[in-house]
């Protein structure tokens, strides 16, 4: 029974043709040699998501992000001239790693004028030229303005930090987002700087988590105890639709309705909710920080609205809240079966201790769901990994699982047979 | 707003706020950081919960409109250490309210760690 309108094809699915309506195989994410493959075709090409510019608020400060998946640690950090920049982290003298504190593997973040390499003190400015080198009148043939730190591909969208690892990417961030970028310009993610961050080690393939992110097929079925028992049956026996999915490829994004910010009637939440006027959907009550949505936020201007889930590719999710928070989602490969995932939740600072304690009770909860949808994952993989079913069917509420695997298959295929990626299901290639 | 110098607030032994006094027998989740509460949830037996939970529940709109009384960004120590108590308040919810145990059902291995919060 459709609640909200579909598209005039009948179905979001069938609204891209070419992205097909059959059962889809989950090999992608079993098999090792396809793991490796993803990593050269897309994670050391494509822009990645690092952090955000609130990360570095004066001119030398720093954080680093270690990438074990890629063998990569990165220095990421803002000059005298306010440019964000990002370095290898490894000294050009002999192969220190130049920023870490007490543990080596462990991020740090901090300010400093100059970073200077524990080992022999070779320092270099915030602009990575090596500005100062020990002794430096023994060493032979030091070309000091050619060793400054090997530099990594960076650029900054919305305050959003991105890398590249390719030496020269083949797109420009910008044309790398395409229509992602106007749609979400200007949201006041600057005002959201009352941050939470979540990390989880998933033993499950990267993608599988994305799967359960952008579909919210399962979350009346999985998520129903987390309901009052009568509202959590009622939810279970309508099932979920979304308001509209919006395929930007390889970027997507889905649109949802978002009934219980605050609910129709107080007996639907628990009793925690009703007294913080809190719970997964965030506080009930605005900030006040939104003065008029981007473009691409709530694109069917439905007024029931809640929340939208934006997919950027690969590994990188932006949730948009109707009452005015957001939510980011990492997703970083660790192996075929192993990742990352980060979680952040940004709200405005709090004016009084009430709000500061809403927003507490939306983090906890917040963990909550995250702990049912993590454990599932662990679930899913083993049973792919046995083979005993290879193709699996996914309804039109699954259309950007269905995407997101033809996209990755897509830049695996182009990659290894040298040609360009193509996306046939694309909405402006069907109307050309 | 307003502003009472934190030298005025009476306290109980554990540092609450004399006004709460009925709630110092749960002094012991008076916690700073998030990952503090969420492992005490996990390392104490249900009936404790329920009985921080029975009586620290209805004590709840006074001590939001007592903690709305101060700047936020300037909670004198009291202060600071009944919100802590109350932040264990919600975590424990949980467990009371929904699920009957402490850990999240069908949560096995997953263990997701806090490594950032906003410290009042």
């Amino acid at each position: 029974m459709a609640h909200f309108p579909k598209p005039a094809e009948g179905s979001w699915t069938e609204h891209y043709p070419g992205l097909g309506t059959g059962p889809v195989s989950y090999e992608d994410s079993i098999s090792p040699e396809f793991y490796e493959a993803e990593q050269k075709a897309i994670f050391r090409k494509t822009w990645l998501n690092v952090g955000r510019v609130e990360q570095l608020p004066r001119t030398g400060s720093y954080f680093t992000r270690e990438f074990p998946w890629a063998k990569v640690s990165l220095v990421i950090s803002k000059d005298a001239t306010g440019t964000v920049r990002a370095f290898h982290n490894v000294c050009r003298h002999r192969g220190n790693k130049l920023v870490w504190d007490d543990y080596p593997a462990e991020e740090t973040a901090g300010a400093c004028r100059q970073f200077t390499c524990k080992y022999h003190a070779w320092r270099y400015n915030l602009d990575g030229s090596l500005a100062f080198v020990q002794q430096e009148d023994e060493f032979f043939d030091l070309d000091k303005a050619n060793m400054g730190l090997v530099t990594v591909q960076c650029e900054v969208w919305e305050g959003f930090i991105f890398i590249n690892l390719a030496p020269e990417p083949e797109q420009s961030l910008t044309d790398f987002l395409g229509d992602m970028g106007p749609a979400l310009a200007g949201y006041p993610f600057h005002e959201l700087t009352h941050t939470w961050k979540f990390t989880s080690d998933i033993a499950a393939n990267w993608k599988l988590f994305v799967d359960a992110f952008v579909e919210f097929y399962h979350a009346p079925i999985l998520h129903q105890r987390q309901s009052t028992q009568e509202e959590g049956a009622k939810l279970a026996a309508v099932g979920f639709e979304a308001l509209h999915y919006e395929l930007m490829s390889p970027h997507s994004m889905v649109s949802s309705w978002g009934g219980m910010s605050p609910p129709k009637d107080l007996n639907m939440v628990k009793p925690m909710e009703r007294v913080l006027r809190s719970g997964l959907f965030g506080p009930w009550d605005s900030p006040g920080v939104v003065d008029e949505l981007p473009p691409g936020v709530n694109p069917s201007k439905h007024k029931s609205w809640g929340t939208d889930s934006f997919v950027i590719f690969p590994n990188f999710m932006i949730l948009i809240w109707e009452r005015q928070w957001a939510l980011t989602y990492h997703y970083w490969p660790v192996g075929p079966n192993k990742h990352r995932f980060e979680s952040s939740l940004y709200f405005a600072p709090p004016k009084t201790a009430y709000e500061r304690m809403q927003q507490e009770y939306a983090a906890i909860v917040f963990k909550e769901f995250a702990y049912q949808d993590a454990n599932t994952l662990e679930a899913t993989q083993t049973m792919l990994e046995t083979r005993v079913v290879e193709q699996f069917h996914l309804n039109d509420q699954e259309v950007l699982c269905r995407h997101q695997h033809a996209v990755v298959r897509e830049h695996v295929a182009a990659h290894q047979e040298g040609r360009s990626v193509n996306y046939p299901w694309n909405r402006a290639a069907v109307n050309s | 707003m307003t502003t009472i110098a934190s030298t005025a607030i009476e306290t109980t032994a554990s540092g609450l706020p004399v006004d709460f006094v009925d709630l110092e027998p749960f002094s012991a989740w008076i916690l700073e950081t998030q990952p503090e509460r969420y492992g005490r949830r996990l390392a104490v037996p249900m009936a404790e919960m329920q009985a921080f939970y029975d009586v620290a529940f209805p004590r709840l709109p006074a001590a939001i409109e007592y903690c709305n009384r101060f700047d936020v960004n300037d909670l004198p120590e009291p202060v600071r250490r009944l919100m802590w108590l109350l932040f264990s308040l919600f975590e424990v919810s949980l467990p009371i309210e929904v699920w009957r145990q402490g850990r999240v059902p069908d949560s096995g291995a997953a263990v997701i760690d806090c490594i950032r919060e906003p410290l009042i």
